[in-house]
Formats: structure tokens, sequence, C-alpha cells
């Protein structure tokens, strides 16, 4: 569904993103890990097309893409962001950010579509007269969410979508991306700073340090604890909570 | 254990008057604690910044704080005027914030932010004692890093800086509220590391404050699971994976884990009685 050969983002002198392979299979959910600066969230934007300043090859089922992207491209991939604080016009209703995207396609009765993406995300119609501020964290993930979904895309990019909430807020937002890939065969690139997130959603995942991708695997190895690559390995430690030895472990290296 | 307890707060209260109401952010938190590591779990909202900052005296107005005791080291915080507390706060009690880009002025050196806690010295002798803080927090290339501004340092170097500037002063007691959540994973477990080195010893009370259950099981000793502005259960820290109030097992449960079977997660069912139901208590 998504193949990526070779890609490298610079942003002046700095290299972010250096030849990054990948590809992802029709409705499979791939993981992009890694600790800030690794360049996982640039990877999405310059496949969103977010980003134009990419080389290599982007390709997105099946046609290779340029630096810009028309609207069937949108249709098509939709992407979601880690603050549903920001992400979300703060003088906006929720009837007018969830319709947007389908207003700006063009698409009949907005009204019908913008009720029936709310209900999938399970917020009821009362909620389309709201404005940002009047909900929660988890209520505003997933009315961005179901601003994605509107246009009823094959592929979402989501952007740590859940390291803004809190756990149990976090486990609805992950038990909704999970039932909606499910019901409509949706493909996810999922970014996550949270080994435990990426475990839990994604098949496969590549992990990322200083731009590279320095492992990729399947989510059965890294579930086995047995990581070929010592960086991955020191991840794995760390995300378990604190110990000692984990921390000498990064001393040494950083 | 009451008798040198280094803090003990009985029935503290913290509450804001609002338009449509009084809003009690901290409802009755009771707890003791000696020179040990004691983490406060709970999510948004659960009153657990608000008891760190009361107990350090700085509830944004019009926030009102009442307690039927609050005692630090002997002395009575209820009692005690602000010229108390303010000579209190930083030498004897110290917090660390969760972001240090907005805890550092972004316009003084670090050194100079460091050495502000030994006014009494000469220049030179605080730029030296500065310049110690900065090693024993294992900050590499520490003579750079007393001339750097903030804006120059990396995450993980601006918080060593914060963490060395609140320790300056010897604090018997320090709060850490999220200490870490800005932080990379691997940065993270170096700054724990960090503060596991200056207060494992004994010598200073600790108060982690933090969302994550993981992190407060493996780094404390003892545990307080806040909900709704109360404490619902308390515990020692290597048993919290086995706690037994409703709402630390969801939040528990709630956790994908790397090894987890998948599948949907368990979400948390509310239950109003949480509310008012007195708290559970783990073996002492």
């Amino acid at each position: 569904m998504i193949r990526v050969e070779s890609l490298s983002v610079s942003f002046g002198r700095v290299q972010a993103v250096r030849e990054v392979p990948f590809h992802v299979a029709p409705g499979e959910a791939f993981g992009l890990v890694g600790e800030s600066g690794s360049g996982k969230s640039t990877v999405l934007g310059a496949i969103a097309g977010l980003i134009q300043d990419w080389s290599g090859t982007i390709s997105v089922a099946g046609q290779p893409q340029g630096r810009r992207r028309d609207k069937a491209f949108h249709k098509r991939l939709q992407m979601v962001f880690q603050d549903p604080y920001g992400a979300l016009h703060p003088r906006h209703v929720v009837d007018r950010i969830v319709g947007e995207p389908a207003a700006i396609h063009g698409l009949d009765e907005v009204g019908a579509r913008v009720e029936k993406a709310l209900g999938e995300v399970g917020l009821g119609p009362a909620f389309r007269y709201r404005y940002p501020h009047q909900l929660s964290g988890g209520q505003r993930q997933r009315v961005a969410i179901a601003r994605a979904l509107i246009l009823e895309p094959e592929i979402l990019l989501l952007d740590e979508p859940t390291s803004a909430l809190d756990v149990s807020v976090q486990a609805e937002v992950l038990n909704l991306l999970a039932r909606l890939r499910a019901e409509r065969g949706l493909t996810y690139i999922l970014v996550s700073h949270d080994l435990a997130v990426i475990a839990h959603m994604c098949d496969r995942l590549a992990v990322m340090r200083d731009g590279r991708v320095v492992e990729e695997m399947g989510v059965e190895e890294l579930r086995a604890g047995a990581p070929r690559e010592a960086y991955t390995r020191r991840l794995l430690a760390a995300s378990r909570g604190y110990d000692r030895a984990a921390a000498e472990g990064f001393e040494s290296t950083t | 254990m009451s008798a040198q307890a280094l803090l003990a707060v009985e029935d503290l209260r913290v509450s804001f008057a609002t338009a449509t109401g009084v809003v009690e952010a901290v409802r009755g938190v009771s707890f003791t604690m000696g020179r040990e590591r004691l983490g406060i779990v709970g999510e948004s909202g659960s009153g657990k910044s608000m008891t760190g900052r009361a107990i350090l005296g700085l509830v944004p107005p019009p926030g009102r704080v009442d307690a039927r005791r609050l005692e630090f080291d002997g002395i009575d915080l209820t009692a005690a005027g602000s010229k108390r507390r303010r000579a209190l706060r930083g030498r004897r009690i110290a917090m660390i914030l969760q972001d240090p880009n907005y805890s550092l002025n972004p316009v003084i050196t670090a050194g100079r932010q460091i050495a502000e806690a030994y006014r009494g010295l000469s220049r030179a002798a605080a730029r030296e004692r500065a310049l110690g803080m900065l090693e024993a927090v294992r900050v590499p290339d520490p003579e750079r890093v007393l001339r750097a501004y903030p804006h120059e340092l990396s995450g993980g170097m601006a918080q060593r800086v914060m963490i060395a500037m609140m320790l300056a002063p010897g604090p018997d007691l320090l709060i850490a509220d999220e200490p870490t959540s800005a932080l990379d994973v691997s940065v993270r477990v170096q700054v724990l590391a960090i503060l596991d080195d200056l207060v494992g010893r004994g010598r200073m009370g600790l108060i982690l404050i933090s969302h994550d259950l993981g992190l407060v099981a493996s780094f404390c000793d003892r545990v307080l699971v806040m909900y709704d502005g109360r404490i619902v259960e308390s515990c020692r820290a290597s048993e919290l994976e086995s706690a037994r109030h409703p709402y630390t097992r969801g939040l528990l449960a709630a956790r994908p884990r790397i090894d987890g079977p998948g599948g949907e997660l368990p979400v948390l069912d509310r239950d109003p009685a949480w509310r008012d139901a007195p708290g559970v208590c783990g073996a002492p």
C-alpha cells in the first residue's frame, strides 16, 4: 500500500531523515518508534505531503508521489496529530471542523456524513455544536479521528495519537483505532515513542535513530524481547520502568 | 514514626471558589513520610500536583488551603507566615517541575542560576560550588554548561541543570512533579539515576508526582494513588502490581503492554462510589 525507498529529508544543513526504506502492506499496521529528533514524524510529514523537500521514492497505492498531492490522494490518506488541543480550530464548532474535509472535496450531504463520522468514534450528535474547549482531551482526539474518517480514507497516518492522554483515555482511543482498522480494513502507520503502544497496535515496526532505520522487525520479536540491535534492547529495557542497569547502558553510549 | 516524620499531612484540602460554587481539588489527604521516596500517582485532575503545591505553599489564588495538620520537620506550616514559608521554600523544601524550558530563566546562564543558591559566598566560590553541582548531576563538560543559556541546552541537560539548582541548597524534601515526562526514555532513566543517587541514601525525602504507574512502582519505596482529590490506595511500591482498589487495578489493566495479549484493552469503569469510599491500604 505504501512503499518508501531511500527517503531523505533535510532542513537546511540538518539531515533529519537519511535513506529510509520500508513498505506497508494493505490492511497492515506499521509502527515507527524512536526518540525525539529521530526523524519519525518527519517521515510521516513527507508521506502526507506536508514536507516538500524530500528525495527518494514515496509511492502510495502503487502511484509514485511527487512534491504536490492532489485531492484524490488526500481522500485516500488522512493524518491524525499528536496534540488534540492544537489540531482543532478553537473558534470552530465540531460540526465545521469535522465537515471541512467533506466540504473541500465537494461531497454532498455533509451534515449526514458528520453525524456518521462522529457516531463511529462514539460521539453523539449533541457534540456537533460544541467548541473544542468544551471537550476533554479524549473527546478532542475522537473529533480529530472523525475528521480523518469523514473522507473514508484507506490509510491513516497517526502521529503519537495518544501521548497527550491519560492511561484510561489512551486505552479507549487505542481500542477505537483497533476497531476501526478491523472493520474497515484500514492501513496504519503509527508513530510513537512508546514501545508498548506500538507492540499493542502494530504488526511490524521500524526503530529509528538519528534519521536512520536501525532495525525493522515483526512485533513477535519485540514481544519476545529479542531485538537484534543493542539500541533497541536498551529502549525496551528503559520502557519497562526504572532500572539501574538500563541507566548505565545508556550512559556508556550517549 | 510520627515523632521523627519529615512531613506530616492530615486532612489537607485545597478549594477554589468559582462562579458556579466551590470546587475542591484536594479533599482530605493525609499521609506522613520520612526520608524516603514516596510516589503520588493519578490521572490529570486527581489533585496530585495541587497536593505538592499546597505543601510548598504555592497554590495560586483564589485557591484556599486548609489542613488539620501540615507539619514539616516539626514546623507547623499552617501557622507559619509567608516570610517563614519563603525561608523554607527552596532552602529546605525544593521542587522540580515537568518542563525545564518553562522553569529556567531564559536570559540568565545556567551557572548563575545555580549559583543563586550560594548568595553568601564570593562569586568565585559560588561558581566553584555550582560547577560541583553540575558534576554531581553528571553533566558532561560542566564548564560549557555553566556558561550556557537554557536554550542552548537539550531537554535532558536543562532538566539536570534544574535538578542541580534545586539540590544546591541541600534541601531536606524534594517535590518532583512529573520530572521526566518531557524527556525521552533514555534520558529519563539517566535523570532518575541521578535522583536515585542524590536521594537514595536517606539524606532527603522525595515526593515523586507522576501519572506513570510503571515508573513510580520501579523507582519509589511507597506509593499513594489519588483519585478525585483523595488517596484511594496506599501501598509499598513493590506491591503496586497487586493493588486492591478497583481504580488502581483499572489503571494497571488499561496500560498496553509489550508482552501483553493484544486485543481490546480493558477500559476503566468509574464507580461514583469511589469518590467518597474510604481508601484501601496495602501491607504497611
